[in-house]
This record gives structure tokens, C-alpha cells and sequence, in this order.
């Protein structure tokens, strides 16, 4: 039984320039206690996606489709009953922590109000439980630290909070949304191990919502490559990265840096010492949405488009539990370089 | 905190009114006539006695020095055209007056204010937030001498419901009136400041955690907005209430309320130095009391300004 089953997913912003479509015909399935991973440049989708599943888009945006969670098409709720979910079953993590906590009120009492609605604790039941929980997200001297404010928090330990919070109700599904873009790397490495061990302890469905293929390889069971507000790749995390069948994901497992890479590139680029070697880009700049191409959204940028790419490809299965959307055959597509290794 | 309100006290406040007092001192005197200039011709000794009595035989320095003298002993000098009072007498009597009704229009202000402007930012580009900026704009651009005079002829000369004028010692009745006219600015501005912040605020991350948390709108308005939206109202209170007790000259001359409007309108007319000099003294102290308190009050609502 699929926790999460998105079905042609449409996210329309009213804007002063026109409409603008941040998210187009978006499916995929999600079991419970399963990964997700939503990978793409900026502007592709991804947040909007995980605002729309919430119920959380800004006043001028709408969605449209369907969003089916335990049976409950999400989109047609009214606050109330979403309301009821929320932050119960359904929680979020935010790209910022900086941002995403009140800097007027103590994390206490932003972690006690989430049980106090929805679990009808009342005050000291709801401060000995967010205790625990901030114990299990690995804060130190948690009982202290409850009234303190964000301010005098680290941004490692803010997003600490923020998982925190998101957890307090056992929620079943938890959508991230950049959750370690903000923080330095060894505290990323720290956040992503928590988020695993969190989701055994409590047999979380998580969509995780990032621009790092490293990220994803690393926790996600499956991947769904978006550009433009539409899927151009999905499968299951091992093929997609061992064996990509759009150009677009070659391009992004081909960007990542590794230092395995840098002797041959530099090799071939003209002798200079591994470490100066360029990285790698995919040329060009993320579509403006309000000016996409006719046919496949990623023409401008293809290294390998061709006449055919002019007309809008389909997303269509190509082996099982496989989709891709593009016109090319798999082997006519440049090989950018040998495979990405799981990590 | 303590040495918070010193050091804002011995620093700041002292050093400000010293300099309010030795310009006001100097510039009410360079201004042409003078007190006595429309008394009637006295003998000689008579104006000899008066000019002592004000000190007015010294010269200009020593006036100065006597006068900080007295000011250092909380003694305000007597009244140049009242010649039977102090200026400490009549300003004790005005200030209770023009407190009364300063505070009830700052409360009615602050309160209407406050909930007009979170109905229109919540209400955003839809009618009512249309109607009540519409309705805020009038309040700031219509001034208070059309309106007095409009609500007189409206509610006590057509509907004979309120007294046009009087104070009776502040009875209800007579304050419905000058409490409309005075809190009418102030209900604007503050609408107009909350609309704004608070548009600001809802549309920051953290009101979308709060959402993401399942919480009801209603409890996210009142425990997680407010305070951050009321933010700049609080800032612009503080000189709001000084100028809603000590500017509502127009009010106080219109309606007949004897308050430090009044006062201080004479004063300058009269040349009442020492009138003028008081007042001015007492609105400084006001100003920078109330500066103070916002200062505070800042902490309180920011822990991240938080006095230690």
C-alpha cells in the first residue's frame, strides 16, 4: 500500500507577467517508510512541489491533480482538515534554519505548541516530550536549551530544532526540503545521518528535496530528475545513478566533483596538475518559466537534441520501475563519462 | 537594567534638556515684545518691583543662571502674565486634563488602529482592505480644525446628543467629541504601519513553519505575528503619545479644555517666558521619558535587543 501516490501534480502562479507553470504534470508513488528524492537546478520545481503536497503555495499560486495520502486527496481538504495533518502526519523541514524558526518566541514553546494542538498535552506533558525529542535529534543539555531563542542557537543546531519539531508527532511522511543546503559540510553529514536513523527508529516516508546527487544516492530509495516543472527521469536511486537515461541527469552525475576525476579530466584538457582541473558544467542557465521552448524544456542546453526534440517528449517507462522523457535513444546519448558509484 | 535607565538618564536626558532649555531660554527672549509690553503705563517704582519679582532688573546671563537655578529645584518661576500663580500651579492643573484625554485617544487609537490594519493585511487587495486604507488616508490628510468643527455642527447642534464644547471636569459626555477628533490621526497612522509589517510578517518563513505545524490560523496571528508586526508600531508610540497629550492645541482651543494646549498657546502669545520655558521642559522630559520606555518595551517584545 503507497503512502503517497501524486498523480499529474500541476502547480499555475498568477503573476503580473503571466502565468507561470512551476510544476507540470508531476506522478510518482511513494511507500511507506520509502525515500524520495527530488533533484534539480533551481527554479525546477522541487520546493513548489513539496508546498503544494502541504497545502503551503503563496496566495497566487494554485494546484491542480491529485495528491492521494492514506486514501485522501490532499488538494480538495479545507484548512481545517489539513490543519489536522499537518505538522501531525505530514511534516516539513526548510532549506533555511535561520529563517524558519520565530526569533520572537523560545524553542520551547515552538516545539511544545505542535504537541499542545495536536496531541492535547497539556504544558509539562508536552516540555518532558520535546525534551526527549530534542535528545533524540542529539542536543545537548535539551532541558536548558528549551528557553532559549533561536538567536543563540547554531545553524546546525537550529535545523537540529527544526527536525525536531517536524518529528514531535511520529509524523508518517516528511518532506525536506533542502535541509542541509544552509549548513557546513560536516554538519550536513551529521544532519543526513540523523535523518536515517530517525526514519528506522520511526519507519518515516521521506521526500527529500535537494540539488545534491550525493545527498540522494546517499539516503533515497528512489529519484524522481526534474527541470523545468517536469520529470524528466525517475527510477529507483541505484539505476538512475549507475545508468542515466537523460542527457539532462548525465549532466548533473557528470558536474559532480570527484577528486577520483580530476588526474584524467586534466589529461585530457591539457596536462595541468589534477588539482586546477575545471569542474564540470552543464552549459547554458535554468530556463525562465515564463519563456520555455515549445518542444522539450531542455532543448537549448541538449548536447544531444536533435529535430525530434522540438516536439514535447513523453514520459514514458523504458524498463520497469523506469521512466524517462526523451526523444533520443539511451544509446545515442553522449557517455559523459563511467558511472557514478553508489556511496 | 538598572544602569541602563542611569545611564540613559544622566547621559542622555540631562545633557538633551540642558540644551532645550538654554535655546528655548534665549531664542523666547530674542523674539520681539515682551511680557509687559501691553500693560498700561505704571509708575516708575511699581515696574521696578515687577521687573524684580521676574528677575528682569538682571542681566541676560544671570537670568539664565537663576533661572537653572530655580529649574534645578524642580521650581518653575512665576507666571509673566497669571501673576497670581507659578507656572508649577498652572501647569499641575492643565496636565491631569490633558492626560485624560491624551490617554483615552491613545487607547481608543492604539486598539482601533491595531485591529484595522491585521484586518487589511489579512484582507489584502480585497474590499476591506480598500475601505480602511481609504478611510486611513481621510484620517491623515483631513485636518483637525475642519473636523472639530464638523462633528460640533453633526452631533451637538443638528443631533443636540453632545455638548459642543466644555470640559466639566472630564464627564463622558464632554469627551466623546475631542477624543474622535484626536485619536482620528492616530488611528490612521498606526493603521497604516500595522497593515504594512504585517503583511511583511505573514509572508515570512517562519509563519510558514507555523503553518506547516498544523496550527490554526487565528493562534499563528495572535502568538506568532503579532509581536513582530507590532514591532514598528510600538517605535512610532512613543513620540505618538507625547504629541497626542501635549500637540492637541486645536482640540483644546476649539472645544474650550483647559490642558497644556491652552496653556501653551498663551504662553507664546502672552510671552509668558516662563510659561513657555516649562512647557517646553515638560515635553522634552516627556519625549525622551517615553523614548525610554519604547526603548524597554523594544526588549521585551526582540530578545534579540534584549537590555541585559
Amino acid at each position: 500500500m503507497n503512502l503517497l501516490e501524486v498523480s499529474n501534480l500541476n502547480v499555475r502562479f498568477q503573476t503580473p507577467e503571466g502565468e507561470v507553470a512551476a510544476v507540470s504534470d508531476l506522478s510518482f508513488t511513494l511507500a511507506s517508510g520509502a525515500s524520495i528524492g527530488i533533484v534539480g537546478e533551481s527554479g525546477s520545481g522541487k520546493t513548489q512541489t513539496a508546498y503544494a503536497l502541504m497545502g503551503l503555495l503563496a496566495k497566487n499560486g494554485r494546484a491542480s491533480g491529485e495528491v492521494r495520502y492514506d486514501g485522501v486527496n490532499l488538494l480538495t481538504l479545507s484548512e481545517a482538515e489539513l490543519n489536522r495533518r499537518r505538522g501531525a502526519e505530514i511534516a516539513m523541514i526548510y532549506q533555511d534554519p535561520m529563517t524558519s524558526l520565530n526569533p520572537y518566541l523560545t524553542v520551547g514553546d515552538q516545539l511544545t505548541e505542535v504537541l499542545q494542538f495536536h496531541k492535547a498535552m497539556d504544558k509539562r506533558a508536552a516540555f518532558a516530550e520535546s525534551v526527549r525529542m530534542l535528545d533524540a535529534v542529539r542536543i545537548a543539555d535539551a532541558n536548558k536549551r528549551m528557553g532559549l531563542y533561536p538567536h543563540e542557537f547554531s545553524g546546525g543546531m537550529r535545523q537540529r530544532v527544526v527536525i525536531a519539531m517536524a518529528l514531535l508527532c511520529r509524523p508518517k511522511l516528511l518532506i525536506a526540503d533542502e535541509p542541509t543546503t544552509a549548513l557546513d559540510v560536516t554538519v550536513q553529514a551529521q544532519i543526513l545521518a540523523l535523518l536515517q536513523d530517525l526514519r528506522r527508529e520511526f519507519s518515516t516516508s521521506i521526500i527529500l528535496i535537494t540539488h545534491d546527487l550525493g545527498v540522494v544516492a546517499g539516503v533515497c530509495d528512489s529519484v524522481l530528475v526534474m527541470y523545468a516543472g517536469r520529470v524528466m527521469e525517475y527510477g529507483d536511486a541505484q539505476s538512475v545513478f549507475h545508468d542515466a537515461a537523460h542527457p539532462y541527469t548525465r549532466g548533473l552525475l557528470h558536474a559532480l566533483p570527484r577528486l577520483d576525476r580530476a588526474h584524467a579530466d586534466a589529461a585530457t584538457t591539457g596536462g595541468t596538475t589534477g588539482v586546477t582541473a575545471r569542474l564540470n558544467t552543464i552549459p547554458g542557465n535554468p530556463p525562465n518559466l515564463l519563456e520555455l521552448p515549445s518542444g522539450c524544456p531542455f532543448v537549448p542546453r541538449c548536447i544531444d537534441r536533435n529535430s525530434a526534440c522540438l516536439s514535447p517528449p513523453k514520459l514514458e517507462n523504458f524498463a520497469p520501475g523506469r521512466q524517462r522523457a526523451c526523444h533520443r535513444l539511451i544509446d545515442e546519448l553522449t557517455d559523459l563519462d563511467a558511472p557514478l558509484g553508489v556511496g | 537594567m538598572l544602569r541602563f535607565i542611569l545611564r540613559r538618564i544622566f547621559f542622555e536626558a540631562v545633557p538633551t534638556l540642558l540644551v532645550l532649555v538654554t535655546v528655548t531660554f534665549f531664542l523666547i527672549r530674542l523674539a520681539p515684545g515682551g511680557p509687559f509690553s501691553s500693560e498700561m503705563n505704571v509708575p516708575p517704582e511699581v515696574k521696578a518691583a515687577i521687573e524684580a519679582k521676574y528677575r528682569m532688573d538682571q542681566s541676560l546671563p544671570m537670568q539664565y543662571l537663576g533661572y537653572l537655578a530655580d529649574l534645578a529645584q524642580g521650581d518653575l518661576g512665576p507666571s509673566f502674565k497669571y501673576k497670581d500663580f507659578t507656572v508649577n500651579e498652572l501647569v499641575n492643573k492643565a496636565v491631569p486634563v490633558s492626560f485624560k484625554l491624551g490617554i483615552a485617544a491613545f487607547i481608543i487609537a492604539l486598539i482601533f488602529g491595531v485591529c484595522a490594519g491585521v484586518a487589511a493585511a489579512l484582507k489584502q487587495n480585497t474590499w476591506i482592505d480598500y475601505s480602511v486604507m481609504g478611510v486611513a488616508m481621510i484620517g491623515v490628510v483631513l485636518p483637525n480644525f475642519v473636523l472639530a468643527p464638523m462633528l460640533a455642527l453633526v452631533f451637538a447642534v443638528w443631533l443636540k446628543i453632545l455638548p459642543a464644547g466644555g470640559w466639566e471636569g472630564g464627564q463622558f459626555t464632554f469627551m466623546v467629541l475631542p477624543v474622535a477628533v484626536l485619536c482620528k490621526h492616530y488611528i490612521s497612522v498606526i493603521a497604516r504601519i500595522t497593515r504594512g509589517s504585517m503583511i511583511e510578517v505573514l509572508g515570512s518563513q517562519f509563519i510558514r513553519t507555523a503553518r506547516a505545524k498544523g496550527l490554526p490560523m487565528h493562534y499563528i496571528l495572535r502568538r506568532h505575528a503579532l509581536k513582530p508586526a507590532l514591532l514598528p508600531v510600538v517605535s512610532y508610540l512613543g513620540p505618538a503619545f507625547v504629541g497626542i497629550i501635549t500637540g492637541s492645541v486645536v482640540v483644546e482651543t476649539f472645544f474650550g479644555i483647559p490642558g497644556i494646549g491652552q496653556l501653551f498657546i498663551n504662553g507664546a502669545l502672552n510671552r509668558d517666558y516662563s510659561m513657555v520655558l516649562g512647557l517646553t521642559i515638560l515635553i522634552g522630559t516627556l519625549m525622551i521619558t517615553f523614548n525610554a520606555i519604547v526603548d524597554i518595551l523594544y526588549g521585551f517584545i526582540d530578545p534579540r535587543i534584549r537590555i541585559k
